[in-house]
């Protein structure tokens, strides 16, 4: 168990190292920020001065050891526009997201399994007629427009909640609805596949035939084994989800740490930028480690398998 | 040529293997094709849904021209007309936007920016994804490695985000935005044909090429290659919806395609400002994404079961019997 954790550390901590160091280096090449951030007539000497004191005038490799160095003593360096610390500005706007994630990715596997595990007892039920709507739904409709169409119904027309902020219950009803299609939509048909299967399987036979109930069947003998594709495809779906939160925190006007790259990104923010994707990125590296854990508890079988494929 | 002199032989030792290509001969290849087109004749949704795509690629194709200047020419007398009528003329049935250009003629203009960044970028990740996949997986070892941590790589970072940086940093040109479209799908690509043809490498007919002294080369393209194809284009179908939605969704963050260009995900965002007096603004270029879209993919999920030998026989069932007898619809890769 142990060696296979430390495998997959290995094997996604590659990522990370890659994602950061891109994003560095691509982040250095969208200009110099000091023709953004002084007035027009300064003159060369203050630009030079603004350069030098923000180590911008460093070779890349310099910088980057600085920013690799800083990194480990949690040091990110300061926002260029506010003069706060780059990491704070990353922390306070992480908490927003992650509360909005996920509520999202609770409610999506929840669902996924309620109606998953019901259309795959009535094929051509209710059910299973809704989980193939929504996943056309999900795979069909972009996220932005059905967030617009949600505020010109619920906002505009019925005025029933607000069109953004965070104040209240009210007004994480369309954020979450929003973000909730595309994972709802992919989980409900992997559920209601692998329940399907599942529930074929001989050993739920024997579990029905020694007079078991159909809900002890279900929750007990089949999910337990249909489960393991659903998380790991729950971990592709998070990635995903950030795609999501940049749309849904730009449009909602949602104070997380999508929105806050977006802004960082236009404003040639480069410390806040860089806090804030490696924020997401070891986020997204800890749930991937999550969901191996998960998945070796679930499935025996997986354990002793290296990655080598 | 080597190879061609080793095929026959390699083709005829396995008349039973199912997923053997069969289109060796031209008239079996004829033959096939019409037997395709029956198939979608057979199938309702399947047939609207294709029609639905050739009347949005003509439309991308002749329409900007039969528009003329009706999509940039202003009249404010006519701002924000709303839709479904025709009193004042034809162009403004669609209603009109803020500068009181024709919303029809807007949206015709924009369906060929769409597609011409949606298609190109489809079709670059398709090509290197598929090439770099079948000879990742035909080699195995090293190749398959790398390209396998290559793929993680990509993959394991949110798609949007990488794509919000790279177009910031360089200027977010259409030739630019379909370049990275292409990269953040290769993976996908990638991983599907390394997957295939690591699974027909070993298998006999294969082997026999290979006894024969076929180059990898020459394997790889006339054996391996296809076998993987229609699977891949399926999944090129699939894509092109994904690719679509991610176009609107940059343009909709202002980091896609520029104005004075115009695409529906542009559109859609520039509405958005208007949504209390003119709702169309936002709702119909959204509109146009979505049935684009489900078209696609409808399409996708019949030719996923269309080009799959061991499940093409559901298709030729009437539709209500056919529906009895699948009970595990496909998932989505």
């Amino acid at each position: 168990m142990l060696i296979y954790l430390r495998k997959r550390i290995v094997s996604s901590a590659l990522p990370l190292v890659v994602v950061i160091v891109g994003v560095f280096a691509l982040a250095r090449m969208t200009g110099n920020p000091a023709s953004l951030y002084l007035p027009l007539n300064a003159t060369q000497q203050m630009r030079d001065d603004f350069t030098a004191r923000n180590g911008l005038d460093q070779p890349l490799l310099v910088q980057m050891a600085d920013y690799f160095g800083g990194v480990f003593r949690l040091d990110f360096g300061q926002s260029l526009r506010t003069g706060q610390d780059a990491a704070a500005m990353a922390l306070r706007a992480f908490p927003a997201t992650l509360q909005l994630a996920a509520t999202t990715m609770v409610l999506a596997v929840l669902l996924a399994l309620v109606v998953g595990c019901w259309a795959a007892l009535k094929p051509n039920g209710i059910a299973d007629r809704i989980s193939s709507f929504v996943s056309m739904a999900a795979a069909s409709i972009p996220d932005f427009w059905l967030a617009i169409v949600g505020i010109w119904v619920f906002a505009i027309t019925l005025g029933w909640l607000p069109t953004s902020g965070v104040s209240g219950a009210s007004a994480w009803v369309l954020p979450i609805a929003t973000l909730l299609l595309r994972p709802f939509g992919v989980l409900v048909q992997i559920v209601r596949g692998s329940m399907v299967s599942a529930l074929s399987e001989p050993y739920i036979k024997l579990a029905r035939s020694r007079g078991a109930g159909e809900l002890r069947v279900v929750t007990h003998h089949a999910l337990r084994n249909a489960a393991a594709p659903a998380l790991t495809v729950a971990g592709d779906l998070t990635v995903g989800l950030v795609n999501g939160a940049v749309v849904v925190e730009t449009i909602f006007g949602w104070p997380g740490i999508g929105k806050l790259m977006i802004d960082s990104i236009l404003q040639r923010d480069f410390a806040v930028l860089q806090a804030a994707v490696l924020l997401t990125a070891l986020a997204i590296f800890a749930l991937n480690i999550l969901i191996d854990m998960g998945y070796a508890l679930l499935d025996a079988r997986v354990r002793p398998v290296t990655v080598k494929a | 040529m080597q190879s061609s002199l080793t095929e026959p032989p390699a083709a005829e030792q396995l008349p039973a293997d199912s997923r053997q290509p069969r289109e060796h001969t031209k008239e079996s290849k004829q033959d096939g094709k019409l037997g395709l087109f029956r198939l979608l004749l057979k199938d309702r949704f399947a047939t609207a849904s294709a029609l639905i795509l050739v009347v949005v690629g003509l439309t991308a194709l002749i329409g900007p021209a039969l528009m003329g200047d009706l999509a940039t020419k202003q009249n404010l007398l006519f701002a924000n007309k709303a839709p479904f009528t025709v009193a004042h003329g034809w162009e403004y049935f669609l209603g009109s936007d803020s500068l009181g250009r024709s919303m029809l003629a807007r949206l015709v203009v924009a369906s060929r920016t769409t597609l011409s960044v949606a298609v190109p970028a489809v079709a670059v990740a398709l090509v290197i994804g598929s090439l770099w996949g079948v000879w990742a997986g035909y080699h195995r070892g090293w190749r398959e490695n790398v390209s396998m941590r290559i793929a993680d790589v990509i993959m394991s970072f949110p798609s949007l985000l990488l794509a919000v940086v790279v177009l910031y940093v360089f200027s977010p040109s259409a030739a630019n935005i379909v370049l990275i479209l292409a990269l953040t799908r290769i993976p996908i690509y990638l991983r599907t044909a390394r997957a295939e043809s690591a699974e027909l490498q070993s298998r006999t007919f294969v082997d026999a090429a290979r006894t024969f002294g076929a180059k990898p080369s020459a394997i790889i393209v006339r054996h391996v290659i296809p076998v993987v194809l229609p699977t891949l284009l399926t999944l090129a179908t699939l894509e092109f919806c994904y690719v679509m939605l991610a176009e609107s969704s940059l343009s909709f963050l202002g980091i896609g395609i520029q104005p004075p260009d115009v695409s529906w995900g542009l559109m859609v965002s520039q509405g958005r400002q208007y949504l209390q007096t003119a709702w169309w603004l936002s709702i119909f270029p959204g509109v146009a994404i979505v049935v684009t879209t489900i078209a696609a993919n409808v399409l996708a999920a019949w030719l996923r079961i269309a080009t799959d030998p061991a499940q093409r026989w559901r298709l030729a069932l009437p539709r209500k019997r056919l529906i009895a007898r699948i009970p595990v619809k496909e998932t989505q890769p």
